[in-house]
């Protein structure tokens, strides 16, 4: 009765091979790496980056141990982090812009089993150290901008129909029109609904005037702040690339929000800068006319009085300067921006625009030969003039040259926000988790530790306690160990400090089982059943136990695992995970072993339990 | 001869002590309502918001002079405490309206080198204010939907009666844990939450294995009076109950002593769960069901055969 058939074993053999295996990458520890990539995600990495990657690093001495190259990246190992650091100094050099170079930790494992697709476990930012972000986008933001955006284009769709309108305001997201007549009313209501069929138009009256008030319709607004959202997404894997992290995380999360990890990223307070810089572009012409009036300038600065239209802002040389509220261009439509000189060897922006952008451009500069435009970087509220250049001539083609930058410095600065794209809505952190790298291997040790001494203390009283059958339930909760470890490295699940307290506390749950079983068969014998029936019945009639109390276990870590976030999940991952393997190890591997040991003695008069 | 913890010839007379062992836990339970009433939870900046940072110094850190130098500068409302050793110095910033984040835990350590330039930025936890709300607002959901869960299944899977004695217990142990941590003032965060869910499974798993054994013996022996089965179902579980508690206990001192300062709430929760929980699945559970009505009749029905239970 107490014999598997050899399917059984077979299974047993397998997960258990599979569970060496895959655990195996975990042992090798982590080699210093540096990681090569382009930029552009379009660009795709070939022999000839190779080439000189590997010109580079001889020309100055250092040997990389290894290099391996995929259609993204290039990484090289090192012997230690001195060579590493070097090698991505003189990589940085050799490379220049367009690529990212990044310090970065591979596993030391083997390449075969990197190619079996056995990995070490994917370590969360509390073990390895790294930033976590949460970033909240201003979604009534973006609403408005569209609505800023619908009252420009209707501006413009009215004086090509010359219709006459009073009035063309906005509050908030909503645009509403203002007639003398009602019969220049419905026309203007039907060539906005024919060209712009996604607003809701409402008409209305306010003592002598007719209106009309201009909205989104919910469609389109759900439409707006998806856009907003992905544009977002796309800006900030530009910056996080500038910054060059090797594996970075960046994903929407709910609706109106992002994560973004970088692990192993070491000067926070420079990443923090980049991502928090929720700078949006705007180019608007600078009132002339106004400017030319220094009494006028000086009543705007003194006593707020500005001129109908405009916004006072300051240059930074601290000068006033009195700027149109309407907005020319915005960030979306530039396409791409470089740090370079101009014809005087003075640093410069190089920008390109698109199509669209080119031709407003091109109208806009045309018309408005000789005076001033004035490009604002928009930073939380607070708005500056990064510079106002006078328009020489017509600009056509899209490219444009921005001069009057004060050092290399600022217009690589320049450059890499315009390139970066402005965000479609501003994004405030809403959470934030750092963890410095120090932290991250104490955290590491400290719940290794945990585990072992925790592991330990229960093998020692197991095997006093329950002797030969303590051994075996230690030797499957070693197994159901191995294959959690393995699991957690197969799905490369976040491990988590709270992760490597959940493999503890399984542990010590998992136990249970034996526990539950062992007492049956004690039970059991007690009772005056033969040793070989015995071990049956407890094995059976435990099972049912294990089942009922395993369940209740696994919806509380299903129930965490759907409402956690972040070290939690981690944690719930684990406790689900585990309790899945012990009750595999638990119940199958230990009678395996207890069969092999037992099962084939034809007459068997003591059990050691 | 094997090692026993508990030889018993006869059964335990668990069911006689009913009456005080619920009244003593329904004294705990009220004792703790009290203070979560009075005292409240001290709840970590996962809930409210706000900012946390650790800061590692080169030697022991001098508290008082650092909670002046940044006093001085303009931080008089942060709360500056050692963590786990002499040279780690944890510091609480609330919510300031107006300076994000980001801005903050940068200005801070700015602030604090000045004052002793090796001072090393460890780790830190910024929480929006709205955020914090929906950790806690899910937190409190994940504590619902699993005790709702679990209800439903062991209401499948036994009967109601179980049902409610085993959420009874297992409410019983929360109170507990959050009543000790209202007394002490500790810190309540995300991965205290997450020990307390844990010990929710936990200690429904202690008590569904007795009721596993109640119910068997219903099915099994001709005795009628519940409660003496009651005793003989808790009588033969006791040392499978004391001993998973006791090495579930091993495994969780070993990480609040060794698993250092951040998982020491994780594991001090867990910790007194499972006393708490090893207690009320033997003496509070059942006497619940008992009074609730169970009888042999509700498990030997005709259309329920033995595997019959719903999955």
């Amino acid at each position: 009765m107490n014999r598997y058939p050899l399917w059984k074993y077979v299974v047993i053999a397998l997960a258990l091979a599979i569970g060496l295996i895959y655990t195996l990458p975990n042992f090798y520890g982590e080699v210093p790496a540096v990681q090569v990539a382009p930029v552009r995600t379009t660009q795709k990495v070939d022999s000839t980056l190779l080439e000189r990657v590997e010109q580079a690093l001889a020309q100055v001495g250092l040997k990389p141990t290894g290099i391996t190259q995929d259609e993204r990246s290039i990484k090289l190992r090192f012997a230690d982090t001195d060579t590493q650091i070097k090698a991505k100094d003189v990589l940085q050099q050799a490379l220049g812009q367009g690529y990212t170079v990044a310090l970065n930790l591979l596993s030391a494992s083997p390449q075969w089993l990197a190619s079996i697709g056995a990995l070490p476990m994917y370590l969360g930012l509390d073990l390895r150290g790294g930033v976590h972000f949460l970033l909240q986008v201003d979604m009534p933001r973006a609403l408005e901008r569209a609505a800023e955006r619908y009252q420009g284009d209707i501006r413009t769709l009215l004086r090509e129909k010359k219709i006459r309108y009073a009035h063309l305001t906005r509050e908030r997201d909503v645009v509403t029109l203002r007639f003398r007549e009602a019969a220049a009313r419905d026309e203007a209501r039907q060539a906005i609904a024919r060209a712009y069929p996604e607003l809701e138009l409402r008409e209305g009256a306010s003592g002598e005037e007719f209106l009309l008030t201009v909205t989104l319709s919910k469609a389109a607004q759900v439409k707006v702040q998806e856009n907003a959202l992905q544009q977002n997404l796309l800006t900030l894997r530009n910056r996080v690339n500038e910054l060059g992290v090797a594996e970075p995380v960046i994903q929407q999360q709910g609706v109106d929000r992002v994560v973004v990890q970088l692990p192993g990223v070491q000067d926070t307070a420079k990443a923090k800068e980049i991502l928090g810089r929720t700078a949006t572009l705007e180019i608007r012409m600078v009132d002339e006319e106004a400017m030319q009036d220094p009494a006028r300038v000086q009543a705007a600065v003194a006593s707020g009085q500005v001129p109908f239209g405009d916004e006072l802002y300051y240059e930074r040389n601290g000068q006033p300067i009195l700027v149109k509220k309407s907005v020319v261009l915005t960030g979306e439509y530039i396409t791409d921006a470089q740090a370079g000189f101009d014809q005087n060897n003075q640093p410069a922006v190089h920008i390109n625009l698109d199509g669209r952008g080119a031709r407003i451009f091109k109208n806009v500069t045309r018309e408005n030969v000789g005076r001033r435009m004035a490009i604002l970087l928009i930073e939380k509220g607070k708005t500056e003039v990064v510079t106002a250049p006078v328009i020489r001539e017509e600009i056509g083609g899209g490219r444009v040259q921005i001069t009057g930058m004060d050092s290399t410095e600022e217009a690589r600065d320049v450059a890499l926000l315009l390139r970066a794209g402005a965000l479609a809505a501003p994004m405030e952190i809403v959470e934030e988790r750092t963890v410095g790298p120090s932290l991250g291997r104490d955290n590491i040790e400290k719940g290794f530790n945990a585990t072992l001494y925790g592991f330990a203390a229960v093998a020692v009283f197991m095997v006093i306690y329950y002797r030969f059958f303590g051994l075996i339930s230690i030797l499957a909760l070693a197994t159901n160990l191995c294959l959690l470890v393995a699991l957690l490295s197969m799905l490369q699940a976040t491990l988590t400090l709270p992760g490597i307290a959940g493999i503890a506390l399984t542990l010590g749950m998992a136990i249970d089982a034996n526990v539950l079983i062992a007492e049956r068969i004690r039970e059991e014998l007690r009772n005056g059943m033969s040793p070989q029936a015995a071990i049956a019945a407890g094995y059976e009639r435990a099972w049912d136990t294990i089942l009922d109390a395993n369940i209740t276990t696994l919806i509380a870590g299903i129930a965490l695992f759907w409402l956690g976030s972040g070290p939690v999940r981690g944690f719930a991952v684990v406790l689900c995970l585990g309790i899945l393997t012990s009750m595999f190890s638990a119940v199958m591997v230990s009678r395996a072993m207890v069969n092999l040991t037992y099962g084939r003695a034809k007459r068997l008069t003591k059990v050691s339990i | 001869m094997s090692l026993e913890l508990f030889r018993l010839k006869r059964d335990i007379p668990f069911m006689r002590w009913a009456r005080s062992t619920i009244f003593f836990s329904v004294a705990l339970i009220i004792g703790s309502v009290v203070l979560l009433a009075t005292r409240g939870l001290n709840l970590g900046v996962d809930f409210t918001g706000g900012t946390v940072m650790e800061i590692g110094y080169p030697g022991a850190a001098d508290i008082p002079a650092i909670r002046a130098h940044l006093a001085k500068n303009g931080y008089g409302d942060a709360q500056v405490q050692t963590f786990g050793r002499a040279s780690d110095v944890l510091i609480r910033l609330p919510v300031k309206p107006g300076v994000t984040s980001a801005q903050l835990s940068e200005r801070v350590i700015v602030v604090l080198r000045a004052q002793v330039p090796q001072a090393e930025l460890r780790r830190v936890e910024f929480v929006g204010p709205q955020v914090g709300r929906e950790l806690f607002e899910d937190g409190s959901l994940a504590l619902l939907v699993v005790s709702i869960g679990i209800v439903i299944y062991l209401a499948l899977r036994f009967e109601w009666r179980f049902a409610v004695g085993a959420i009874f217990a297992t409410a019983h142990d929360i109170f507990i844990v959050l009543g000790v941590w209202s007394a002490f003032q500790w810190e309540f965060s995300l991965t205290v939450l997450a020990a307390i869910l844990a010990v929710l499974g936990y200690s429904v798993n202690d008590t569904v294995v007795v009721f596993d054994r109640i119910r068997e013996n219903f099915r099994k022996t001709r005795m009628t009076d519940v409660a003496a089965i009651m005793d003989n179902a808790k009588t033969a579980t006791l040392s499978r109950t004391v001993i998973t508690s006791g090495t579930t206990l091993m495994v969780v001192l070993a990480i609040l002593f060794f698993g250092g300062e951040v998982l020491w709430g994780f594991a001090m929760a867990l910790a007194i769960g499972i006393v708490v929980g090893t207690y009320s699945s033997v003496l509070v559970a059942s006497p619940i069901v008992l009074w609730l009505g169970v009888s042999r009749e509700d498990f030997i029905k005709p259309p329920r055969p033995e595997s019959g239970a719903v999955v």
